[in-house]
């Protein structure tokens, strides 16, 4: 129970996907303006994480162990068609949810967060529970690091910058800083 | 031969003009993890130049067979090949910088700019001018790479290339090879290609307008 808690509390804070392995920063630059559809694709991108982290645990166990050498293109094959799959159940069994998620569930496909958990899993051989609990934190970091950022960029927006600076170079500088702020956390560990 | 001038030229956009990283800004995420050393960035750069010119060629080559509902798909099958490639030569080669990379080379086949590369001009262009494109792209993706790598290499652990430059002395910046440096590094760099851009189209406005000015007195002096 302790290891999962670990996994959990270091996936979430101290190894931020985001923040401190650098996966998904094509959501987290480009759609981190608006803090309410921040929040949903985080969401979103949590539950894509977790159904990721049980497939990739299926073909680890069942499959890629006659075939090594195949697991990137059967991690993507096989991620792609589950998201596809889920936003077509999606849409027939919950259209409100669907409208809700919109354009951001098929672009969850090409984020390397997903594709980096698959990874991660099984390079650490996670078992399936410690891969559900690793891909809950994942997400779970992701959406507080998209919330945080969207909410500084909301302020920020009145602000009197420098026209030069506003843009990419900004928010990566934003982004820098809350990074700093997020290694604190790793004190978390070594100190208990 | 004006056909191998432009090709040259679909080359040389991908460096400056259009380069992948300083305006385009994709491929974040190895842009980012990789630069804690020249030496991790250079091998980076080269895995990512072999991954994307071996599946604009193919992409290229095959465009009239690949039908458009699957296209996506099919690109992206195409690069995990080459980057399953790419892994198990590096393991093969130099296994202590594969180990130090670990799992962001498998993740070159999220590197959004090479998918973006195939669907927005391997698929459209002849073999020629794709090969010469993703050249073009992965030398600025490279120059990139090197850039961001060697100011978080000199400034965090006081080296580059793994050679130290300032002797015994240096007090590492220790913050530049961790997470935070590189968005910070990654963010100034930014901002000084943007001030360089700036200044050169005020610039080549100051010469638009100065050669105005001389046409304008040319035709006074002529009535």
């Amino acid at each position: 129970m302790d290891d999962l808690l670990w996994i959990f509390i270091s996936t979430l804070l101290v190894n931020n996907f985001v923040l401190a392995y650098f996966l998904g920063l094509c959501p987290f630059l480009g759609v981190s303006g608006q803090l309410e559809t921040s929040f949903r694709l985080g969401l979103a991108t949590t539950f894509v994480l977790v159904v990721t982290a049980l497939c990739a645990w299926i073909l680890n166990t069942y499959v890629l162990i006659y075939a090594p050498y195949l697991r990137l293109i059967s991690f993507i094959v096989v991620i792609a068609s589950v998201v596809q799959f889920i936003e077509m159940s999606i849409k027939k069994l919950s259209p409100s949810l669907f409208k809700s998620l919109g354009i951001f569930l098929p672009l969850i496909t090409t984020n390397c967060a997903i594709l980096g958990l698959a990874i991660f899993a099984t390079n650490r051989g996670y078992g399936l529970l410690e891969g559900l609990v690793f891909a809950l934190g994942a997400g779970g970091g992701f959406t507080l690091a998209m919330v945080l950022m969207a909410g500084i960029r909301q302020e920020t927006e009145i602000m009197d910058v420098p026209a030069l600076i506003r843009g990419t170079a900004f928010n990566l500088i934003i982004a820098g800083i809350l990074s700093m702020a997020f290694m604190g956390f790793a004190g978390l560990f070594s100190a208990a | 031969m004006a056909t191998d001038a432009s090709a040259y030229e679909e080359m040389l956009k991908g460096l400056w003009r259009e380069n992948p990283t300083f305006v385009q800004v994709l491929g974040m995420c190895p842009m980012l993890a990789v630069t804690n050393s020249a030496t991790n960035a250079l091998v980076m750069g080269l895995a990512t130049l072999f991954v994307l010119v071996g599946s604009s060629l193919l992409v290229s080559s095959f465009k009239r067979w690949i039908p458009k509902q699957v296209r996506i798909s099919l690109y992206i099958i195409i690069i995990a090949t080459f980057v399953t490639v790419v892994d198990y030569s590096l393991l093969a080669l130099v296994p202590a910088i594969h180990k130090e990379l670990g799992a962001f080379i498998p993740l070159i086949v999220a590197n959004c700019m090479i998918l973006g590369r195939q669907e927005a001009f391997a698929s459209k262009h002849s073999i020629k001018y794709a090969v010469m494109d993703a050249i073009g792209m992965s030398l600025g993706f490279l120059i990139a790479l090197l850039a961001l790598g060697s100011v978080r290499e000199i400034l965090g652990s006081g080296s580059l290339f793994n050679v130290d430059l300032f002797g015994a002395n240096f007090e590492p910046w220790v913050i530049m090879i961790l997470p935070p440096g590189g968005f910070l590094t990654l963010g100034l760099l930014l901002l000084f290609f943007n001030w360089f851009t700036e200044r050169r189209k005020q610039f080549l406005l100051k010469v638009a307008q100065a050669d105005q000015s001389v046409a304008i007195v040319g035709v006074k002096d002529n009535g």
